[in-house]
Parts: C-alpha cells; sequence; structure tokens
C-alpha cells in the first residue's frame, strides 16, 4: 500500500488523524465505491416509487380524460368526464357524506384521545394502569377495519343487537343504527373512530411525553393548574402533535372505505356512501376506469388542499419549541 | 436491547400533575371509555362460543361460560379457512422481506453513503408519503391487468416491496450509529459493503422490528388492495375471506362468522404480545398508514 503524507481534503480521514493518512489512497477510493453503493442502493426504492407510485399519479391524471374499459381502445373525451360528475348526484352524495364524516370523525377521534392521553399520563397514575389502559385502546387497531366492521354491524343490529339492549334498559326505544338514512353514517362513524381512537391516542401520549419536565414543573410552582395550565401551557406546548395528528387523522378519514362497504354497502340509499365506495364502484365494477380516475384526482386534489390549508392556518396556532 | 433517547421507554416516567377531584374523574372516563372500547372485542369473543341457535338472545353473554368449540370447526366447512391463512401468511411474509431489504438498503445509503443528489431524492421520496392510495390505485389496477397478474399475489406484492416509510425509518435507525463504529472497522480491513452488512445491518435491528410490526399489521388487515386485485375464491385473504363468508352466512350463523374474525385476528394478536413496543414506537412516529 502506497503512503502518502500530503495533507488531505477528506474530511473521514481527518477524523482518524495520523493513521488515516497511512490508508488515503484506498480511502479516497472508497468514497467513490460508496458513491456508487449509495446509487446502487437506493436504485430498488427509486424504481419502485416510480413505477408503483410517481408515474400512476401522473397516469391518474391521464386517464381522468379519457372514456375506457380497459379492454377495448381508449377515447380522449377531455373533461367530460369533470363536467359528468357536477351532474352525477351519487357522485355529489358521496362528497358531501364524506366531508360530514371527516368533520365529525375527527373532530370526535382527536377529542377523545387527546383526553384519555392527558388522564393516562397524569403523575398520579400508576405504571402498571397506564399500561394496561394505554393496551385496552391500542387493542382495536390490531384489527382489521373490514372484519371488525362485521362485529359491529352485529352489535348495531336493531332488534337483537346488543348495543340497543342496553339502550333499552336506559328506557331508549330501539335505534334503527344502520337501516335509516339519518343514522346509518354516524354509525359508520363511530365504528370508525372506534377503530381509529388509539392512533392518534398513542401520537398524544408521544407528544405528552415530549413535553420538557422544566416547563411544568414551573407551571406547578407558579399554581397553574386545571384548564388554565391545559389550555395556555399544555396545548400549545403539543400543538406540533395535534397538527400531526389532526393532518394524518383527515387524509386517513377522507379515503374511509371498508367500514360503509361491509356495514352498510353505503345505504340506505346513498346515506353512507363514501368518495372511495364510487371511485371502487366506477372503476372497478363498472370498468368506467375514466370516471373512476377523474373522482380520484378530485379527492386526490382535495386531500392536498385540505393539507395546505391545514398547514397555512397551523401558522396561527402552532408553536414549535 | 439499546433504550435510545427519545424512545418510548425512556419518556415514560415523564407526566404532569394534578388535583384529587380531576384525577378521580379521569380515572371515571378512562375506566368508562375502556370497557366502550373493549365491549365489542369481548363481545365478539363470547359470542364466537356460543352455541349459533342462542348467538342473538338477550341478554348479550359476555363470558363462555359454556363454550361451544365446533364453531371454530365450522369456519373451516363453509371456508377454506386455511387456504386464506396461507395466502395471507405468504403475501405478508413476501412483502416484508421485499421491504426489509429495499428499505435497509436505500436507508443505508441515506444515512451513511454520500452520493451525488442525495438530499434531492431522499426529500423526492418523503414527498411520496403524501400520496394517497387513491391517486395511484387505478393505474395499477390497469398495469397488473396488461400484465396478465390481476388475480395473482404478484399484483398484491410487488406494489408493497417499496416503502418511503420504511426508508425514512431506516434511514432514521442507521443515522442515529456513531461513525466511530466505521471508522474502526475501516481499520480493521472492512471494506465498504462488510462495513454495512456486517457493522450497521445488526445495529438498525430495533429499526427493521419496527417496520415488521408495522407493514405486517397493515397488511394482514389490508381489505381494499385485495379486494380490487383478488376474484378467484381460492386466491382470497383472510379479511376478504371472512367478509365473504358475513356476506354468504349473514346473520344465519353469527357464532360462526366471529369464530372467523376471531381466528384471523389471533395471528396479530400473537405477535402484539411479542414485540408491541416496536408496533408502538412505530405508530408514535407516524407510521400507521391506512
Amino acid at each position: 500500500m502506497q503512503t502518502e503524507l500530503k495533507p488531505s481534503s477528506q474530511s473521514s480521514i481527518r477524523k482518524i488523524g495520523w493513521l488515516g493518512s497511512l490508508t488515503e489512497s484506498s480511502l479516497a477510493g472508497m468514497e467513490k465505491r460508496k458513491a456508487l453503493m449509495g446509487f446502487l442502493f437506493v436504485l430498488p426504492t427509486m424504481l419502485g416509487l416510480l413505477v408503483f407510485i410517481i408515474g400512476p399519479v401522473v397516469v391518474s391524471f391521464i386517464l381522468s380524460l379519457f372514456q375506457w374499459d380497459i379492454l377495448s381502445d381508449p377515447s380522449f373525451i377531455g373533461t367530460k368526464n369533470y363536467t359528468r360528475m357536477v351532474g352525477d348526484e351519487v357522485v355529489l352524495t358521496s362528497f358531501r357524506n364524506t366531508a360530514v364524516f371527516v368533520l365529525m370523525a375527527v373532530s370526535l377521534q382527536l377529542t377523545l384521545s387527546l383526553l384519555l392521553a392527558l388522564a393516562i399520563q397524569q403523575k398520579r397514575m400508576r405504571t402498571w394502569a397506564r399500561y394496561v389502559f394505554r393496551s385496552v385502546f391500542f387493542l382495536p387497531l390490531l384489527t382489521s377495519g373490514a372484519t371488525i366492521s362485521i362485529v359491529l354491524a352485529y352489535m348495531f343490529q336493531k332488534e337483537f343487537g346488543p348495543i340497543n339492549y342496553y339502550l333499552g334498559l336506559l328506557g331508549i326505544p330501539r335505534i334503527s343504527w344502520l337501516n335509516s338514512s339519518q343514522m346509518s353514517l354516524i354509525t359508520v362513524m363511530i365504528t370508525y373512530v372506534w377503530h381509529q381512537l388509539g392512533f392518534t391516542l398513542i401520537v398524544f401520549i408521544g407528544g405528552l411525553s415530549n413535553i420538557s419536565k422544566e416547563l411544568l414543573d414551573a407551571a406547578d410552582v407558579d399554581g397553574a393548574s386545571g384548564f388554565p395550565r391545559l389550555w395556555f401551557i399544555i396545548i400549545p406546548l403539543i400543538s406540533p402533535t395535534l397538527l400531526f395528528a389532526g393532518v394524518v387523522g383527515v387524509i386517513n378519514a377522507l379515503q374511509v372505505f371498508s367500514e360503509p362497504y361491509v356495514m352498510t354497502k353505503g345505504g340506505p340509499g346513498d346515506s353512507s356512501r363514501s368518495v372511495v365506495m364510487t371511485i371502487y364502484q366506477s372503476a372497478f365494477q363498472n370498468l368506467e376506469v375514466g370516471y373512476g380516475s377523474a373522482i380520484a384526482v378530485i379527492l386526490f386534489l382535495v386531500i392536498m388542499l385540505v393539507t395546505a390549508v391545514q398547514f397555512y392556518l397551523s401558522k396561527r396556532w402552532v408553536f414549535y419549541q | 436491547m439499546a433504550v435510545y433517547p427519545g424512545s418510548i421507554e425512556e419518556k415514560r416516567k415523564r407526566s404532569f400533575s394534578t388535583t384529587g377531584l380531576t384525577f378521580w374523574l379521569s380515572i371515571l372516563m378512562l375506566i368508562a371509555l375502556a370497557v366502550i372500547v373493549i365491549a365489542p372485542i369481548l363481545w365478539a369473543f363470547s359470542s364466537s362460543f356460543r352455541n349459533p341457535s342462542d348467538a342473538f338472545k338477550l341478554p348479550p353473554e359476555w363470558l363462555p361460560l359454556d363454550p361451544h368449540f365446533n364453531n371454530y370447526a365450522r369456519v373451516f366447512d363453509f371456508i377454506p379457512f386455511g387456504t386464506y391463512l396461507l395466502n395471507s401468511v405468504f403475501v405478508c411474509t413476501a412483502i416484508i422481506l421485499g421491504q426489509l431489504v429495499t428499505a435497509t438498503l436505500a436507508g443505508y445509503a441515506f444515512a451513511r453513503l454520500p452520493f451525488p443528489g442525495r438530499n434531492v431524492l431522499f426529500w423526492f421520496i418523503l414527498s411520496t408519503l403524501m400520496i394517497p392510495i387513491q391517486a395511484t390505485i387505478i393505474p395499477v389496477f390497469v398495469l397488473m391487468t396488461k400484465l396478465q397478474l390481476i388475480d395473482s399475489f404478484a399484483s398484491l406484492i410487488l406494489p408493497a416491496i417499496v416503502t418511503a416509510f420504511g426508508t425514512f425509518l431506516l434511514r432514521q435507525y442507521f443515522m442515529r450509529i456513531p461513525n466511530e463504529f466505521e471508522e474502526a472497522a475501516v481499520i480493521d480491513g472492512a471494506n465498504a459493503f462488510q462495513v454495512f452488512y456486517k457493522i450497521y445491518l445488526p445495529l438498525a435491528l430495533p429499526g427493521m422490528a419496527i417496520l415488521i410490526m408495522l407493514s405486517f399489521n397493515f397488511y394482514w388487515n389490508d381489505f381494499y388492495r385485495p379486494l380490487i386485485f383478488l376474484s378467484s375464491n381460492d386466491k382470497y385473504t383472510l379479511p376478504l375471506g371472512i367478509v365473504s363468508l358475513f356476506g354468504s352466512l349473514g346473520t344465519n350463523s353469527l357464532s360462526v362468522v366471529l369464530a372467523g374474525v376471531m381466528l384471523a385476528l389471533l395471528p396479530v394478536f400473537v405477535i402484539y404480545l411479542v414485540g408491541q413496543r416496536y408496533l408502538i414506537e412505530g405508530i408514535a412516529m407516524g407510521g400507521l398508514k391506512g
């Protein structure tokens, strides 16, 4: 091995000091080899993302300008798929339902899981109790949204379901949870929140544990307690976590599918039909690939827009330490 | 296993104090909501052991005091449960192995192998996390149809073996490992690949465990993609099989359907018991892509 004593620009050599200069030529070669290795290592992921994410997003936009059933030749129809949507009562209803669903589901999910996280993270809570509560609220996350919807569909059953039975004991008459157009979306929403609650709970517990102990102790010393402390100290301190949970919660809720698909098939009528159910039906059941893509493109744009608005508004209420 | 600064284990002790009344009120709320959250799972469990003809008898039974195990046997009569189980195991295993390979390679490169354009590529990969499956699924379906892979496991596996989140996750793990490990190994004569394979890969095992837990939980329970890509009954994965059982039996054999639901939940539950801290840490990082 050739040894050279001239000073080197390689940072890794400087770090090792005089010993490194002994192996300089091999290290210089190693930098190049590392760059090549880096390219090779990211190649599979880059190719996969190009073929299965980036490419398809672009193709979705293109397909939305065509009428196509995959089997015959596609025909270009410009923006007709989009103008058709404006007059399609089923599509409009599914967007309205999804908007109502997202508002109800996300506000309920965030409120409940924040309250639960605050309760679980109290100082007086024993470690084992924290563990038990956290595990219980986590349990639904282990289930598939589709199969657990089966269980809740049985429980919400009007005549024999346990939920109406216990409400009956409280003197509440039987509610038609799944078969009335007033209730179906709410029932689906309850099921969804039940399933997703653990996710935001874990995120909030993570956020609360990140609060610096000094700040909380200072608040204790200053006598800030109860609601003022929650509102003026704890909430601002975890506001980045709230933003994150809000953004992810909205993105997920906008794509609700399994719960209405399994529990109500979108009914009665179209009262619990979600946007993704409409995409599924258009693209994969009716094989109207272009029309389905147009609806998917609009949903994608809605997701981007809502996320952007959340980040824009967050400037006013999110504080980064 | 090392407890990293900032991990859930390290922080669990941090908390804040409350007054007596708030404390007891919040305990009350916790217990009430815990009962509500656990009730459907408990009800499904105990009802899966009820005599099918009593399944809807009120009041509901919360403990299976007189268990009818043959509901579980009948699941196998109504649907090819064993086939569905094997299908699910195969699809999940293939996806997880694929993700482990692609994500450790890319994560390592982004953490420790400087190459031109690295930062741009990394932001590019992160930005794909924002893209919902709805914006890609139709063209992927078309692609799979044209490749004649529709109704095959490949249509489920291929699009899932790269993971932007997993790449990000493993990059974070590789970055936590100090440089000194590499320098020492190089002095000992290790080449660049040996440094990756022998030194860094074993140290990133906790990150890989998180990826395994998250992916298993997600793909085991995935319903949307199998519903779209699979059409023949013998290729169904478990959630699809259980929903079809529900569709064909409806309320006639409630106990049998619930036995199927419980059987599908069992593997996830067992794996959760083994590796829950990894799953929870992954979820706290935002890794549950729904």
